[in-house]
């Protein structure tokens, strides 16, 4: 099953609607309950990602017997430094979106933690695209 | 202990009930980072903060906590309260700081 969903830069009152809908979905396909929040927890914060630096972007979601593979494609400043984007306590968000209490820096390593593959490209002036495999046991 | 057990013997503020304050509390997780509740909160737990935006609903809900209560008096905002309302998660408020509030809920669950 093929799931995708446009996401729009800034708009935080709708941050969290596709893994929700994901969620839900896995839930509906009866996967393991261990499965789906480790699913929610790398989908939300590479959603939120989107939400908070890219201008928009695209997440879709491929739900197959033995895996959940995402891909998120964002139009954005991208990232320069993977490597630094990836160090724990590391963020660029705004005073303001820190303020909400994003942007602390451990949405990247949430996301690695989580996923059994996971790969980020990103070009600087163009944007960042994610990919996150996880396996249903 | 329930989540209105819990209320009740706290004397928390009740923003939004429904049928969550039917939900057994499994222990509590005190933090204001959002992304530190996404990673580590577990299933069941409150979770006591001082943010009171919508996305904190979102997370409770994506993460099955139990209630959420905001502390040192916050009211939540408007599309926070429909949230929980529609989620059925109870929003919760006590005047206590944190630290406070989340020794009273320790002393509770640890007898």
């Amino acid at each position: 099953m093929d799931l995708s969903f446009q996401i729009q830069g800034g708009d935080f009152t709708s941050a969290g609607t596709a893994s929700s809908q994901v969620r839900r979905t896995l839930k509906e396909l009866g996967v393991d309950a261990s499965v789906i929040k480790r699913v929610v927890v790398a989908l939300y914060e590479a959603e939120v990602n989107i939400v908070a630096h890219a201008y928009r972007g695209l997440i879709t979601a491929e739900i197959k017997p033995d895996q959940v593979f995402m891909k998120l494609i964002d139009e954005g400043p991208g990232i320069a430094d993977i490597e630094k984007a990836m160090t724990p306590g590391f963020s660029t968000a705004s005073q303001e979106v820190r303020e909400m209490g994003f942007g602390a820096g451990m949405g990247l390593p949430n996301i690695c933690r989580n996923a059994d593959v996971f790969n980020i490209h990103s070009v600087p002036g163009k944007g960042t695209t994610v990919e996150i495999t996880i396996q249903i046991k | 202990m329930t989540v209105k057990e819990m209320a009740d013997a706290l004397k928390l503020r009740v923003f939004s009930a429904g049928e969550g304050m039917k939900n057994k509390v499994a222990g509590g997780y005190t933090s204001d980072l959002l992304s530190d509740v996404m990673g580590y909160a577990d299933t069941g737990q409150v979770w006591i903060t001082l943010q009171t935006h919508k996305n904190v609903m979102a997370i409770a809900s994506l993460k099955e906590l139990s209630a959420v209560v905001l502390v040192k008096g916050f009211e939540p905002d408007e599309d926070t309260l429909a949230l929980a309302r529609q989620e059925q998660i109870p929003l919760l408020g006590t005047p206590d700081q944190a630290f406070e509030f989340s020794g009273r809920l320790y002393r509770m669950l640890h007898p």
